[in-house]
């Protein structure tokens, strides 16, 4: 079919393991569409990802792709960059992968400003594993691991990634994937480390264990539970409780990494030529 | 490959591809598609269709595709942040 997103896919690899419901196809689709919009030549988009479920995703997109070790995809992305900053390199990660395991990676990345897209599927979880408690589980949320309910706080990653100092801060939820996407666009075109927090729907175990019903349900759930950022400053900190707050956060100026790595080559050939 | 071809049609299913999971039906506005036996999605009423492609963006599994209309310009988003509100 001519239809333009299947040209970044590998039909061949289809359909993907993901379960039915999942959130995380409906994330890449958005990711799809924006890089579908920005008509990025498919040579000069580079996908990677860490472990996890949402780290399956590049096996199938038609771009450059690597599939990396759990928490290094950012890693492996700021090498990528600094090797070829006129690539986009876009980080498709989990919570699992972004939060826990590679936490110091991203605020690292983001403290560095590397001109890097980061899009994290949050689905509260660790799918892949059976459905641990993952540093993105809310207090009081139910886990394989956490059977009489979570007793730790979740990260606001957002904030986390703004105050580490990425340049473009943003969260939808799968319920929202036309913003969502929106957001994935301007993230790209951001010159600096961008983060976009997906928020999406895991039926298999989180929905499960919370008893959220269909993916429809947590879907609806998401819409219901969800306020953006310009109401939710209004409102009484208390009244937030258990609500997603979505919209974009922040956008910065802060100089790029590789564009001021650039500045220190040149300054090193000019003293090297004297 | 998929389960109409023909142009009239405006939404085209891989039912290959299409794990059952009902999202597309619950999110058409306009009560479009319906669940086959097999869980699957099938066109009830296709002269209903509006092609705002809600179903297409919503599916996870890139099944189902909305025929003509603005797909070519890659389901731009179309919605504000204040569609959030509780």
């Amino acid at each position: 079919m001519a239809v333009p997103i299947d040209d970044y896919l590998r039909t061949q690899f289809m359909p993907h393991i993901w379960c039915p419901g999942c959130g995380h196809g409906i994330i890449l689709g958005a990711v799809l569409r924006a890089i579908g919009r920005l008509d990025l030549p498919k040579d000069e988009v580079c996908i990677v990802s860490g472990i996890g479920c949402a780290s399956r995703a590049p096996g199938y997109l038609d771009f450059n792709t690597v599939h990396t070790t759990h928490g290094r995809a950012l890693a492996f992305a700021t090498g990528i960059k600094i090797a070829r900053p006129d690539l986009h390199v876009i980080v498709l990660t989990g919570d699992g992968d972004a939060a826990a395991i590679g936490g110091n990676h991203l605020i690292h990345a983001a403290r560095r400003n590397v001109g890097l897209t980061t899009v994290m599927f949050n689905n509260s979880i660790y799918g892949m594993t059976n459905g641990q408690y993952s540093p993105m589980t809310p207090r009081g949320r139910y886990a394989s691991t956490a059977p009489y309910g979570n007793v730790e706080r979740n990260f606001d990653m957002c904030e986390l990634v703004r105050a580490a100092g990425g340049n473009y801060v943003a969260r939808a939820t799968t319920a929202h994937a036309r913003q969502l996407s929106n957001y994935v666009e301007n993230a790209i075109q951001t010159p600096g480390f961008a983060f976009v927090e997906a928020v999406t729907q895991c039926p298999t175990y989180f929905g499960r264990r919370n008893k959220m019903g269909t993916p429809v349900d947590m879907i609806e759930w998401f819409r219901k539970n969800s306020i953006n950022a310009a109401a939710a400053a209004k409102l009484d900190p208390a009244d937030l409780d258990g609500k997603i707050i979505i919209g974009e956060f922040y956008r910065g100026d802060a100089p790029e990494y590789t564009e001021v790595y650039d500045e220190v080559i040149e300054r090193a050939k000019e003293a090297a030529a004297r | 490959m998929t389960s109409a071809e023909s142009p009239e049609v405006p939404v085209l299913v891989r039912q290959e591809w299409c794990k059952g999971c009902g999202i597309c039906i619950a999110m058409c506005p306009k009560k479009v598609l319906e669940a086959a036996a097999d869980g699957k999605v099938v066109l009830a009423r296709p002269e209903d269709c509006i092609k705002c492609e809600t179903c297409e963006i919503m599916c996870p599994d890139f099944a189902i595709r909305v025929v003509g209309g603005r797909s070519k310009e890659v389901a731009r988003g179309r919605e504000d942040v204040a569609d959030a509100r509780a």
